[in-house]
């Protein structure tokens, strides 16, 4: 028994040092280090669910160690017959029973948080939402404000303490929109419209970027989030509106399948000519040289969903 | 087509694995007309129909395709080490993680398992051979051409580049044109064909030709989890026969199914390929679990705790297995009953497969653990894959899953199931029948270095891309930037990569020492067995049981051997077998051949292989062959010769 004493705690003492130099470090992580109420929800949902999970690991794990060491075979044990026993229908009850509740315990707040994730963060000033149309291209991104006619390319500005949202979609291949520290991501898809709603609480530079593998340039599919003060926001905006317009042959040169990492502002939008929601060939059509106003389809709508 | 765009050109690995498989064909090719073995190789292997040898070729080319798979995986960790490293342009990568999870996946773990389960499955149930024999080998050899016409890619066209789940519109031709993608689907709807015919196949002998007294409830653990792993084949495979064809048409005869233009639905591939890629999961792990619940067993020699419960679970989990597909996609904006309702059912899987984690630890318990590779492999099982299954259970939280989708949180769940499930329970059931297969068993010293190389490896490699992935390092880049500070766990991944390596490469020369030096077995039941398969003799007679046994409850040879007075005086019967036939592998040859004309699209090349596939058809049609019977006198010399 001495031996069985000596090994289990050392495995135990190994096993706790592990997680605590792990769980240390985990501040530093960009998924648990929030900046945003969306962000902030979904850490707690992953703390939470982190605490069952180490329960259940250290159950396991001590159950695990006692029976290897406990009976192992050694030469003192080399006559023990083991008895057959078929099962115990009250041990088996039980360690039913418990993953059930555990379980149970993590379904209500995940379905509470799904659902809390399609409304609005409730910003402490309750401000209306800023609309932001994301629309991912073989490998760029593209920001439009509707209400402020402006189009980024590769560059988000936000407001603070502000909710976002953001109508996605896609000129091609299947991206998604994550700015890990303001909350998790969303699929871009042509021919269809999502929305997500997040919200940066201070001012600050955040990484953005592609998640969905899209090819070649994917890596490279990367965008800045500055989240500003209201007044430097309202400026910046003031800027962008006296910028240059966007035209379609600017616009169509932009569709082309290539990495692009350039900054562009425009004091218009492509929203006038397409939306890729709607059209979701568009930019495979601009590629092959065809005129994608030519037989744009006029039942389109008929066959294209848009849900959040 | 030009030449340089035929053979792909430019790369200096490229050029080496053009070298490298030169050399081998004409290594093997020398080999096999110096030692006169042409004609062997062709009567007793390439025709055979005998489940044995067609298990063990399934094990050979899956461990030649785990090599190919570990090879793209080294050199991803090569090339993901350190930040803008350039050993791998963007493309090439993109191909290699594409063809490493579809190698590992499909031609890998499935086949693996497969002729574990071709192998044992019959023995254990006290057959001679499958239902269908003649179909069994045309299973083996569709897979086998299958994977070969997916493997050649990489010299011949260039390989698929859209990743193992080939999303649209990313895989369709508007995105990805030329050859690549094609193989892809024409490799795997070929080998798709043979694993559909093993559903088949299987679940007719496990309900049809059970040894007299084998009632459904004392059937053995890895038997269950085969049948039911059967069903979830039979279910599954059509929904990716159907996927793949609607992008095969897509992509060679232009129709709109799945494209961006003419209203093509790409979301309709995704939901396809996961309607039958969570069963696969499940495909791959079942039997696993079989494997496992029989090593434990044998090495706490104890019987299963809870067999029931064990059987019950794993249907339960078949079962929901088919209702939880869109939790691959949580984040594609489905409203909130949607991800609600998938991620209850989801989480719910978590439940029975606690069950039998706890069920495995009680069959432990009060038992005398013996310590062999195989018993090491299985108990590994039991915690790591418990790390896996409750980052399973975080994954499954749709709101948490936003943050994790996509990332190397996932890889590290997914690898943390596959690796210390399907992987470890591969090896474990090499070590464990090996000496049924081969006659010797594999050297221990070796084994556990092995072991514990790769094990501890595994996990050096794998933890840390959990918090690689809340750092929010996205999977499938090839390169990052030093500013993302993901460099030091990157480094520990790769020494990781690196002992498992070793741990393989160990493995390997056990194979060969065991083969050149180890004592040869002279029972037929090396580890004090509790299932029929050990009752019968070392190597085992091609017919397998001379007298098929009776069997009088669960752990049925365990009885047998407590018990001898059962034994019944051997009154030998001529024994009826199913002949060879060289007509699957022809049969294979041609799907091949058409699948190559149809990647290029040589249309000419594609009629002639169907064609091929026809007449073979055609001439099995019209082939009475009953097989033939063994006389009683040819049954007593052989079994007097294992006296």
């Amino acid at each position: 028994m001495n031996i069985l004493k000596k090994q289990s705690k050392f495995i135990l003492g190994l096993i706790s040092l592990i997680i605590i130099t792990f769980i240390s470090g985990c501040n530093d992580l960009a998924v648990l280090d929030p900046k945003g109420p969306v962000a902030l929800q979904q850490k707690d949902l992953i703390m939470l669910s982190i605490g069952f999970m180490l329960f259940i690991v250290l159950v396991v794990f001590v159950l695990f160690t006692f029976m290897i060491v406990r009976y192992r075979e050694r030469p003192e044990n080399a006559d023990y017959e083991p008895p057959q026993d078929e099962g115990s229908k009250v041990l088996e009850l039980i360690w039913t029973a418990i993953p059930v509740l555990i379980v149970i315990a993590l379904a209500v707040p995940t379905v509470k948080t799904i659902y809390a994730l399609e409304e609005p963060p409730k910003a402490p000033s309750h401000k209306n939402p800023v609309v932001v149309h994301a629309t991912s291209v073989d490998w760029k991104w593209i920001f439009t404000y509707p209400e402020e006619n402006i189009e980024t390319v590769n560059y988000l500005n936000i407001p603070e303490d502000r909710p976002i949202l953001f109508k996605l979609t896609s000129a091609d291949s299947m991206a998604a929109l994550w700015i890990p520290q303001l909350g998790g991501q969303e699929y871009n898809m042509a021919g269809m419209e999502t929305e997500l709603y997040l919200q940066a609480d201070e001012p600050g530079t955040y990484n953005g970027r592609n998640a969905n593998f899209t090819g070649e340039g994917f890596a490279k599919q990367k965008f800045t989030v500055t989240a500003q003060t209201e007044e430097d926001y309202e400026q910046w905006v003031e800027e962008a509106q006296s910028a240059r317009k966007l035209t379609q042959e600017k616009y169509n040169e932009l569709m082309k399948k290539e990495i692009y990492t350039d900054e562009l502002t425009f004091s218009s939008t492509h929203l006038e000519w397409v939306d890729h929601a709607k059209q979701a060939d568009y930019a495979v059509k601009v590629r092959k040289g065809i005129d994608p106003e030519k037989d744009k389809q006029e039942e389109n709508d008929s066959h294209h969903g848009s849900h959040h | 087509m030009k030449w340089d765009e035929f053979f792909v050109t430019g790369d200096p690995f490229i050029y080496a694995a053009d070298a490298s498989i030169v050399f081998t064909s004409i290594g093997i090719v020398f080999v096999l007309t110096y030692y006169k073995k042409w004609k062997w190789l062709w009567s007793e292997w390439l025709t055979t129909v005998d489940h044995k040898k067609i298990g063990i070729m399934y094990i050979i080319a899956a461990v030649l395709m785990l090599f190919r798979g570990g090879v793209d995986a080294l050199l991803m960790r090569a090339q993901i080490t350190a930040p803008g490293s350039e050993i791998l342009k963007s493309q090439h990568y993109n191909e290699i993680f594409t063809t490493h999870g579809t190698i590992m996946i499909i031609f890998m773990a499935m086949p693996f398992l497969i002729g574990l389960i071709n192998f044992a499955v019959p023995l254990q149930i006290g057959a001679r051979d499958v239902a269908y024999p003649y179909l069994n080998a045309v299973s083996f050899w569709t897979f086998f051409f299958g994977a070969m016409l997916f493997n050649i890619s990489f010299v011949i066209g260039g390989s698929p580049s859209a990743g193992w789940t080939s999303y649209v519109p990313l895989a369709g031709e508007e995105l990805s044109p030329g050859p690549g993608q094609n193989y892809y689907l024409l490799g795997l709807q070929i080998a798709g064909i043979g694993t559909l015919l093993t559903g088949i196949n299987f679940l007719v002998t496990i309900l049809k030709m059970r040894a007299p007294g084998m009632s459904i409830i004392r059937m053995p653990m890895f038997t269950w989890s085969t049948l039911i792993t059967m069903i979830l084949i039979i279910f599954a495979f059509p929904v990716l026969t159907v996927a793949l064809a609607l992008m095969t048409f897509d992509r060679l005869f232009g129709s709109h199914f799945l494209t961006l233009a003419d209203g093509g639905l790409p979301m309709l591939w995704l939901n396809l390929f996961w309607i039958w890629g969570h069963p696969e999961v499940y495909i791959v792990i079942l039997p696993a679990f079989g494997i496992f619940s029989e090593i434990i067993s044998t090495f706490a020699r104890k019987t299963l705790f809870g067999y029931k419960a064990m059987v019950w679970s794993m249907v339960s989990i078949a079962g929901l297995s088919f209702i939880v597909w869109v939790h691959h996609f949580f984040t594609m904006g489905a409203n909130a009953v949607v991800n609600s309702f998938f991620s209850i059912t989801t989480m719910a899987i978590a439940i029975p497969t606690g069950v039998k984690i706890f069920n495995w630890l009680f069959t432990l318990y009060k038992g005398r653990i013996k310590i062999t590779s195989a018993m090491l492999w299985s108990l590994a099982f039991i915690p790591n894959f418990t790390i896996g299954g409750v980052t399973g259970v975080m994954l499954a939280m749709a709101a948490a899953d936003y943050q994790y989708h996509n990332t190397y949180f996932l890889v590290s769940h997914f690898h943390y199931v596959l690796i210390s499930g399907t992987v470890f329970a591969c090896f474990a059931g090499l070590y464990f029948w090996y000496p049924k297969m081969f006659g010797h068993r594999l050297n221990e010293r070796i084994g556990k270095w092995s072991f514990w190389l790769f094990m501890i490896g595994f996990n050096v490699c794998f933890f840390p891309m959990y918090f690689l992935g809340l750092d929010g390092m996205p999977r499938r880049i090839y390169t990052y930037e030093w500013a993302d500070g993901w460099f030091d766990l990157n480094v520990v991944a790769t020494i990781g990569a690196i002992g498992m390596a070793i741990g393989f490469v160990l493995l390997i020369y056990n194979i060969y020492w065991s083969f050149r030096y180890a004592e040869r077995e002279t029972t037929g039941d090396p580890w004090d067995g509790r299932t029929l398969e050990w009752s019968t003799h070392t190597p085992v007679p091609f017919y397998n049981f001379a007298i098929i046994p009776e069997v009088s409850g669960l752990d049925a040879y365990s009885r047998m051997k407590r018990d001898p007075a059962q034994e019944k005086k051997k009154e030998y019967k001529p024994i009826h077998m199913p002949n060879y036939s060289g007509k699957p592998i022809f049969m294979s040859v041609a799907f091949f051949i058409s699948g190559f004309g149809l990647v290029f699209e040589w249309w000419w090349m594609a009629i002639l292989g169907l064609i091929g596939v026809l007449a073979m058809l055609l001439l099995r049609s019209f082939d009475y062959d009953d097989g033939y019977y063994v006389p009683v006198d040819e049954v007593e010399r052989i079994e007097k010769s294992y006296e």
